[in-house]
């Protein structure tokens, strides 16, 4: 029930059949990339309007509600301004890396999203190495950060770039860490396979409390390297203005803002499909006519729901804590954080070698 | 032209342009950028070779590793309008003739090489193999270079940490 694949396996055939090899691999790769291009972009903007009306919801206030009914069509107002936004030209800056470092940016996380699992059959690509690709795709978004800090010539951009960049870098261990813990567990590196190995109960329940702790690390860490609160000194308003973006005007800016937003998800969407069993619905052991009910809800309301639930966990403690000074930062990750999962690591090596786990 | 023979040549031109931008470009961030490029090109290669492991790690170690710190240092040490001063007459001759000797030695090389299709079945590149293989003592385990890789990195490491020591009392 609910399995994509019969339908691309169907419409692959189609075009192998219509067109030359050539052509229909060209074609399904513009499907493709069009399908992930408004797939990023429409997300990306609802994204925004939940972080406004979460945020809103924090401070006792409402939020965006004039434009479309409860504000819906508010970010789509914003993109329109930011659209027709003229884009600054800065005359002492490094012209071609800072043009080219929005894009960095933004390709780094589109191409994380091609290799998540939406539902069965429907995952651009599966490779054998899927959270490894993931995590090396994503290592390559600080390099525009990076650029695009030092090319503005600009002092808070630098000081923006040098704390993004020392941040990730720190964090990026923290994350692949926390995940080795479930490929440990899992056996495979390759997403659909995690998935299938969580079809009797999601590696949270099944991971006694290494999982657990794996998941708040991860949580953590991965917050840390979206560049967002109580992580966000990269762009620190009150101190930085708006750390390495502060020289990029229009869309440029909007590229470096969305890709943030796209980021979280791709976090949250790790999260689900490693952590919380992906497009997989919840069942309880021996409680089959629940169980028979929640079959019934399709995979991606699933996928998406726990998706929703873990940005909903990131928005939540961004804008509830306190900013982190930088070495509070570095010293959270190299003092806690990366012992913390090292000994975590081994604890469920030795789980798994006794077989203790279910 | 097949597709895939179109991507390899779209990556094999941009590994040449781009290797020969980042030597010739004069100012240093640029270079390092180029080199970005060229490194992304190769993993696109491996990537083509059916090997996604190697082109993971390729882009994880030298483009997420290693050119992000070449990036940091740049940042620390350099401005924006700082550039490279144009190499001596003498460096570039030289350059030019270790260069066009050691394109000439590979040339030799590969086209003397004759390429036989293998028969032989492909080997599974799942994790499991590799991992059963670098921790492996029997044949082709890679135990031994292993281990004494992480010596030499711990060695790295704790010299790292003496430089960086604050007070030497």
């Amino acid at each position: 029930m609910y399995d994509f694949s019969p339908l691309i396996d169907s419409l692959s055939a189609w075009l192998n059949q219509t067109f030359s090899p050539f052509w229909a691999g060209f074609i399904s790769m513009v499907l493709l990339g069009v399908a992930l291009l408004a797939f990023y972009a429409v997300l990306g903007l609802y994204l925004v309007y939940a972080e406004r009306k979460i945020c809103a919801r924090m401070q006792n206030r409402l939020g965006p509600n004039r434009v479309g009914p409860g504000g819906l069509f508010q970010t789509i107002a914003d993109l329109i301004k930011l659209l027709m936004k003229e884009l600054i030209y800065i005359r002492n800056a490094d012209n071609l890396l800072f043009n080219i470092a929005p894009f960095i940016v933004i390709v780094a996380s589109i191409m994380a999203i091609g290799s998540i699992p939406f539902a069965k059959g429907l995952q651009a690509i599966d490779l054998n190495i899927g959270v490894l690709y993931i995590l090396a795709i994503s290592s390559m978004g600080v390099i525009g950060v990076l650029i695009a800090g030092w090319a503005s010539n600009s002092k808070y951009s630098v000081i923006g770039a040098m704390r993004s960049g020392a941040q990730v870098i720190s964090y990026e261990l923290s994350v692949g860490l926390a995940l080795l813990c479930i490929i440990a567990y899992a056996g495979s590196m390759q997403l659909s396979e995690i998935i299938a190995s969580q079809q009797d109960g999601w590696w949270i329940f099944k991971g006694h409390i290494p999982a657990w702790i794996a998941f708040v690390i991860y949580l953590i860490a991965g917050t840390a390297e979206t560049n967002r609160g109580p992580f966000d000194l990269a762009e620190a308003e009150s101190e930085l203005t708006a750390g390495f973006h502060t020289e990029y005007s229009g869309i440029k800016f909007a590229f470096f803002f969305l890709a943030e937003y796209m980021n979280m998800f791709i976090i949250a969407a790790i999260a689900t499909t490693l952590f919380l069993g992906g497009w997989l619905p919840f069942h309880i052991w021996h409680f089959d006519a629940f169980n028979r009910i929640m079959d019934y809800i399709p995979p991606v309301i699933w996928f998406f729901a726990k998706t929703a639930f873990v940005i909903y966990l990131m928005m939540w403690f961004k804008w509830t804590f306190p900013r982190l000074r930088i070495d509070q930062l570095l010293a959270l990750e190299w003092k806690y954080l990366l012992p913390i999962n090292l000994m975590n690591l081994i604890v469920i090596a030795f789980l798994i070698l006794m077989q203790w786990h279910f | 032209m097949t597709g895939p023979k179109i991507i390899f040549f779209i990556l094999a031109a941009s590994i040449v342009v781009f290797s020969i931008l980042s030597i010739t470009s004069r100012k240093i961030l640029r270079a390092a950028i180029y080199l970005l490029f060229v490194l992304v090109a190769m993993a696109g290669l491996y990537y083509m070779m059916n090997f996604p492991f190697l082109a993971a790690v390729q882009l994880i170690l030298y483009a997420g590793g290693i050119v992000v710190l070449i990036i940091f240092s740049i940042l620390l040490t350099s401005q924006i309008n700082s550039r490279l001063d144009p190499p001596k007459r003498g460096h570039l001759l030289s350059g030019l003739i270790t260069a066009v000797g050691g394109i000439a030695l590979s040339a030799v090389t590969i086209l003397g090489f004759a390429f036989k299709p293998s028969t032989e079945p492909a080997i599974g590149t799942d994790m499991r193999t590799i991992g059963l293989q670098l921790m492996g003592t029997g044949a082709n385990g890679y135990a031994l270079p292993f281990e004494v890789i992480s010596i030499l990195l711990l060695a790295a490491l704790v010299g790292s940490i003496f430089i960086a020591l604050k007070n030497r009392s």
